[in-house]
């Protein structure tokens, strides 16, 4: 089975941030970069399932040259090569958009004889968290989707591992968090699945991965012009607020004083 | 028209977020592209009646007075038993079905919204933002980033599909009204159930429920230490009849399921207090608490974000801390 992981190079951010002079985005020059969350999950169940059903993984991501960097990162946890669509202005793409050249870079890939059983997504990049680009790509594609799923396990009618077909055969399993508890789903191949962080830990890459990594094919392609563009008309920031915070005091002897607190609010059980 | 979708608990209550997404909907008039203007008799008329809701399965009469209290003056109500189990494809279309051609159509960010909004907007040809938090003339504010920053955009086109962040609005009923029900002979495309769900495992661990309606929740994070160090947090947890909910650290280091994780890729919560204990606050893991009442820290460190972004905050070891809350809590027990 060959499995197709979109992933995406955002910044790492974990306190506040300053935007860009033009104020469309933010600033990265100080910012470390990282592949989305939900991703992570993604690359490794496509690695896992990969191992199950025999096969191969790819990843690909619309982004700046260095974006690579999330390629070859994947690459030394497992995966086996990359397709990196490069783009000077990401942000200037629409989900829409970006759904669009991802089907594309699929149907020419299929073309060049490389052909996905299943591709995985995130749920939802930590950026733009738009929660889209699975879904429309799974539509461009004519594929069924399912998302906000945490794993997966191959098996069905044929046992999923391909019967010889030409293009994905077979059964998946997919299990995801519902609101009455786990949800448990089963399509046939090919489809598009948006992975939900939880149902699997991302593993480190091993010295050898890191040494496969670095001389991982990677076909590179230009992104073509944004068709829809952006709506973004720029970003703002949320106001600063003054710290308020009162200070119950230091180590055990404060505890009173918050059980106060909690009594005042009348949150402890009788 | 502002058309909501509708969610509603296995009880056939209306989720406190769909709530939020009616309030959202029925005070943003301008909601409409156009900045408002248009003279349909939803925006030109009495507030009442603006905004349409959908409710895919099961109507009980709780909901409609619900959705009655909070201005809804039309439910379109699906039902069919290929809709009994969920099917995004399925769902979306019968909501795309009763979608007027312009307007804006519109959920909460949950899950189930996300995905449903998501598919609608492929199906009409619409453009959708998601996490939006605010409307006006300029157009939308939407969360990007974890809510680190807000992206103001404006989707063209007839119809614009939206999905609210949580306790980006407080719900708010208005005068009651009793709403017009409007129900439809559907029909479901096959292709369209192929997504169905198949079952549904309920095990106590999975239900993140108890956590999104908790009026008290205990936060763990890091500082517990290790995987053995809840005893104090949990009992905490069972003083006040509440819900535990950790840092994302916490899930990752397999110390607790990701089902009680808060925060940007877990629940967003909304709990008249919540206690972080050994949590540094980065701001993936406050875009979940944004709705919390009252914020309480305990930390070692007095610099933490948690700390300087807290109501109330006790600086020190936490298992020494909550173990004498705890102990305290027991002795006015008496
Ligand atoms: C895309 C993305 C999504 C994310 N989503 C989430 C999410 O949904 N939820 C989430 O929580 N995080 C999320 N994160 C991770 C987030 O950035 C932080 O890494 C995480 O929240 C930190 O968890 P923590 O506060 O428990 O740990 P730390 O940041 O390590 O903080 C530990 C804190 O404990 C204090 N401490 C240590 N020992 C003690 C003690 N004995 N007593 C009292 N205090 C003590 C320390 O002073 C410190 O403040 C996400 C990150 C990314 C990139």
């Amino acid at each position: 089975m060959n499995i197709l992981v979109c992933i995406k190079r955002v910044p790492d951010i974990a306190g506040s941030v300053t935007l860009d002079a033009a104020g469309t985005g933010i600033d990265e020059s100080g910012l470390g970069h990282t592949m989305s969350s939900h991703e992570e999950c993604a690359v490794e169940l496509a690695i896992q399932t990969a191992a199950q059903a025999g096969g191969t993984v790819t990843v690909l991501t619309l982004g700046p040259a260095e974006a690579v960097e999330q390629l070859r990162a994947a690459v030394a946890v497992g995966a086996d090569d990359g397709i990196l669509v490069e783009a000077a202005g990401p942000s200037a793409f629409a989900p829409e958009d970006i759904a669009q050249v991802i089907g594309d870079v699929i149907r020419d890939r299929a073309a060049a004889g490389q052909t996905f059983d299943l591709v995985l997504t995130g749920d939802d990049a930590a950026d733009t968290g738009d929660f889209q680009v699975g879904i429309r790509l799974a539509y461009d594609l004519e594929h069924p989707v399912l998302t906000n799923i945490q794993t997966i396990s191959v098996g069905g009618a044929d046992g999923g591992g391909g019967s010889g077909g030409e293009r994905g055969s077979g059964r998946i399993e997919a299990r995801g968090i519902g609101p009455a508890g786990t949800e448990i789903f089963s399509l046939d191949l090919p489809a598009v699945i948006a992975v939900h962080e939880g149902g699997v830990d991302p593993r480190y890459p091993s010295i050898t991965g890191r040494m496969k990594a670095k001389k991982a094919q990677v076909v590179e392609y230009d992104a073509p012009d944004p068709g829809t563009g952006s709506p973004r008309i720029r970003l703002e920031l949320p106001e600063v607020k003054a710290s308020s915070v009162t200070i119950l005091g230091e180590g055990p002897e404060a505890a009173p004083a918050l059980v106060d607190v909690l009594e005042e609010i009348g949150v402890i059980r009788p | 028209m502002t058309i909501v979708f509708v969610e509603t608990d296995p009880a056939g209550e209306v989720t406190l977020t769909s709530a939020e997404a009616i309030t959202f909907a029925r005070k943003n008039p301008q909601l409409l592209p156009d900045g408002g203007a248009a003279t349909s008799r939803e925006v030109s008329g009495p507030p009442s009646g603006s905004t349409e809701g959908v409710v895919i399965g099961p109507l009980s009469d709780a909901a409609v007075d619900a959705l009655g209290r909070l201005g809804v003056g039309v439910i379109h109500h699906l039902e069919h038993p290929d809709l009994a189990e969920y099917s995004a494809a399925a769902w979306a279309q019968a909501i795309v079905d009763v979608t007027p051609e312009s307007g804006t159509l519109l959920a909460s960010g949950t899950p189930r919204g996300m995905e449903l909004m998501a598919h609608a907007a492929v199906r009409t040809g619409a453009r959708m933002a998601a996490n939006v938090i605010a409307a006006d003339e300029e157009g939308l504010l939407r969360q990007v980033h974890g809510g680190t920053a807000f992206e103001r955009l404006r989707l063209d086109g007839d119809l614009q599909v939206l999905t609210i962040a949580g306790h980006a609005c407080t719900p708010e009923e208005t005068t009651p009204i009793t709403p017009e029900i409007i129900a439809y002979d559907l029909t479901v495309a096959e292709a369209d159930l192929a997504t169905r769900v198949q079952r549904t495992e309920v095990e106590a661990a999975d239900d993140a429920s108890g956590l999104t309606s908790a009026r008290a929740v205990v936060g763990a994070g890091r500082g517990v230490g290790s995987e053995d160090g809840f005893a104090e947090v949990l009992e905490l947890v069972d003083h006040l009849g509440g819900a535990l909910g950790v840092s994302r650290v916490v899930t990752g280091l397999g110390w607790r399921p990701h089902t009680e994780q808060v925060g940007q890729t877990g629940s967003r919560i909304s709990p008249d207090v919540y206690i972080a204990c050994g949590i540094s606050g980065a701001i993936q893991h406050m875009a979940g608490i944004e709705g919390a009442k009252t914020l309480v820290a305990i930390n070692t460190d007095e610099e933490s974000t948690m700390v300087q972004r807290a109501d109330y905050a006790i600086i020190g070891d936490l298992h020494e801390v909550v173990g004498a809350v705890n102990e305290e809590i027991v002795r006015r027990r008496g």
